[in-house]
């Protein structure tokens, strides 16, 4: 009975809504955290799966072998290679396409490439303006892991003693 | 010539604190989830309500298939209407109101009531059926709190005698123990409620509810037949939050009369700022425009049916309960209020 | 013609025409919307008579309350537009029976002279017919008020008896109920401990 009394005036006294703008009311001055996007970034995991890229060992030769093996993993079926003899008798690729459009960036290539030459760095800013660009060949991808080589191989090396 | 003089003195300050209302609504929201809010255009966003006309100008007006033309666009018109012309009776000092009508309170009690039509005619000529049911939730709504607001009005009304807005805030005159605020405690709670139902602000926008109906009577409008939508629910706001501060809080009456000794009033600079003014007015309004957007960021919506019990079997009888004891204080002249 | 004749000529067109509008209109809510125009086309002219209290009142009362309700009912309703023209003919001579009878009887009224009073005075600035109303409703007409009241009253409590009816068996949420609940009554906290493999 006296809880109910009491209930009765916590409601006429509006209690619970105070209650509830005491919350916002403190939020109000609380430290923001939104994070300025274009200026500030969030900060990346080593493990980030981003843009792909094709690695080369320092002496500038293609890790790539075409073994088959990404394209053989790949779920969504985004890799293309075809192979052939080069003239020095080691086996290479001719042509190594991703499509960008099946990718669904989920690592398997990277987990199943026994060489470590294909990749996926932090890239995560990229846009394609017409058809066709999603497709990243080889030229492309051995770019992009020229240019991005000393942040693919800190992410590696970071990522190393939990692999 | 004078009167249209006057005329565009108060709606061009109107106007720009509608808009800014808007940007203060994001920033204040913002803050209360930890973010910032807009922060882009011009210096820390202070020229984003004009960047948001601006883009709303430039837009087009869609006219839904099957839509009543003239009804569609005649509804913003029929919205914003009423929400401009009651500040007609609004005194901002002593004597500072277009119009000085003895009957102050009543014409903006009706003319708050007109501007359900607005929504009213959107939902019906939108030919949509979230449209309609937005528009007959508000219809429902705003009939069940007006009466509960006019209920506290006639508190009001009792307690100062008169229903010229500029006598009930002179009845307030003493101290702030005289204001109404004190002696009409549930009523001023009742009225605010329903200021804030009748304006279908959170936690009150099931005309809008943009979870369950999209958005209500407006999900149609686009461009600038929106935005007068948009200032007509922020011109109401305003106008709830002055009535607030005229009708509870003394208007434009200093909360330091009466406690300071005269002599601190007769300072040059600090005396101007200390004794009553427009400026306590203004910063009246704004307080309770503050709690508007509070309580957006604070509460959930309510369910409908929930609304309609707290309208009719809460603030109502609440009201009437109140307005009897009042009368009782007012027969045996309670002082300080009712003397 | 001064300003006041202007706006009097003004507003008694839009009145007229609007009252015209209400019953030729084939739209319901077309009607019911000049209906509300038409209303505070009326208000408009009570408050040119110096009734500046009946006239908001008449915008408050009508316009902002019953003809909302109006609105309300009529939007809900289906209304085949095309049935509603059939009638049309068919009940034209009754109704035109009905309307000049009607005329008959506002020109024996109207002719009769009983309105024929003189015009009361022009009342000063600070007149306030609020308070004047006011006065007489608390005075001299104040058992008709009261009695009007009561009346009222019992109207408003029959209609809610009339409508206030629960059939038994259906589900109907109490939400009166719903905001008493404590949590202490809903959740039970259980403690368990995590099972051993």
């Amino acid at each position: 009975m006296a809880t109910a009394i009491l209930q009765f005036f916590k409601t006429f006294m509006l209690w619970e809504l105070l209650v509830g703008l005491k919350l916002t009311g403190r939020h109000l001055f609380r430290r923001k955290i939104t994070v300025q996007f274009p200026e500030e970034n969030t900060p990346i995991s080593p493990r980030f799966r981003g843009l792909h890229a094709l690695r080369r060992y320092p002496n500038g030769e293609e890790r790539c072998i075409a073994c088959k093996l990404c394209e053989a993993v790949c779920p969504a079926l985004a890799i293309t290679i075809e192979s052939a003899l080069r003239e020095d008798g080691t086996r290479r690729t001719t042509r190594y396409d991703i499509d960008l459009f099946k990718c669904i960036y989920c690592g398997f290539c990277e987990e199943a490439c026994p060489v470590d030459s294909i990749v996926e760095t932090h890239i995560q800013h990229y846009h394609f303006e017409s058809r066709g660009e999603q497709i990243m060949t080889k030229e492309k991808l051995l770019a992009i892991g020229d240019k991005y080589e000393a942040e693919i191989a800190a992410a590696r090396a970071a990522d190393a003693p939990y692999r | 010539m004078q009167i249209s003089a006057k005329i565009t003195l108060l709606l061009t300050p109107l106007l720009l604190a509608v808009a800014y209302t808007t940007f203060a609504e994001r920033k204040i929201i913002g803050y209360m989830q930890i973010r910032i809010g807009p922060n882009r255009v011009g210096p820390r966003g202070f020229l984003q309500p004009i960047a948001d006309a601006l883009k709303l100008l430039t837009k087009e007006v869609i006219v839904p298939t099957n839509a009543n033309r003239y009804l569609f666009l005649t509804a913003p018109v029929l919205a914003i209407a009423p929400s401009l012309a009651a500040w007609a009776v609004v005194p901002f000092d002593d004597g500072m109101a277009i119009a000085d009508i003895n009957a102050g309170l009543l014409y903006i009690l009706a003319l708050t009531s007109l501007g359900v039509y607005g929504i009213i005619v959107a939902g019906w000529a939108s030919n949509s059926r979230y449209a309609l049911l937005g528009s007959l939730r508000s219809a429902a709504q705003i009939i069940s709190y007006e009466i509960a607001m006019g209920f506290a009005l006639v508190g009001v009304i009792m307690a100062a005698g008169s229903l010229n807005l500029g006598e009930i805030v002179e009845a307030q005159r003493g101290s702030v123990y005289h204001w109404f605020l004190l002696p009409l405690l549930p009523l001023f709670l009742v009225y605010f409620i329903s200021g804030v139902a009748e304006t279908n602000r959170a936690p009150f926008d099931v005309a809008e509810g943009e979870s369950e109906i999209v958005a209500g009577f407006h999900v149609e409008y686009s461009g600038m037949a929106f935005a007068v939508f948009f200032l007509a629910e922020y011109a109401n706001m305003i106008l709830i939050s002055a009535l607030t501060a005229l009708l509870f809080l003394g208007g434009w009456l200093s909360p330091l009369e009466g406690l300071l000794p005269q002599a601190a009033f007769a300072l040059p600079v600090i005396g101007w700022v200390l004794d009553g003014g427009i400026h306590w007015f203004l910063a009246k309004t704004a307080f309770f425009l503050f709690l508007f957007l509070w309580f957006r960021a604070t509460f959930p919506r309510y369910r409908y049916d929930q609304i309609m019990r707290l309208g009719w079997k809460v603030l109502i009888p609440v009201t009437i309960v109140w307005l009897f004891l009042e009368g009782v204080a007012v027969a045996f002249g309670l002082g300080p209020w009712f003397a | 013609m001064t300003v006041e004749e202007i706006l009097f000529y003004a507003m008694s067109t839009v009145l007229v025409g609007a009252a015209v509008a209400v019953i030729t209109v084939r739209n319901p809510v077309h009607a019911a919307l000049a209906l509300v125009l038409a209303f505070f086309a009326t208000a408009f002219h009570w408050v040119m008579l110096e009734a500046e209290f009946l006239g908001i009142l008449l915008v408050l009362v009508y316009v902002g309350a019953v003809m909302v309700l109006f609105l309300f009912v009529v939007m809900m309703l289906d209304i085949n537009v095309a049935r509603m023209r059939e009638g049309f003919a068919r009940f034209l001579p009754v109704g035109l029976v009905v309307a000049v009878g009607m005329m008959g009887l506002m020109a024996m009224v109207v002719g009769a002279g009983v309105f024929r009073i003189p015009g009361p005075e022009r009342a000063a600035a600070d007149h306030s017919n609020t308070a004047a109303l006011g006065h007489l409703l608390y005075t001299e007409y104040v058992y008709p008020f009261e009695i009007a009241a009561v009346i009222l009253l019992v109207a408003i409590i029959a209609a809610i008896v009339l409508t206030l009816r629960r059939r038994p068996g259906t589900l109907h949420l109490d939400p009166g109920r719903q905001a008493r609940v404590r949590r202490n009554e809903r959740v039970r906290m259980v403690k368990m401990h995590s099972e051993k493999q």
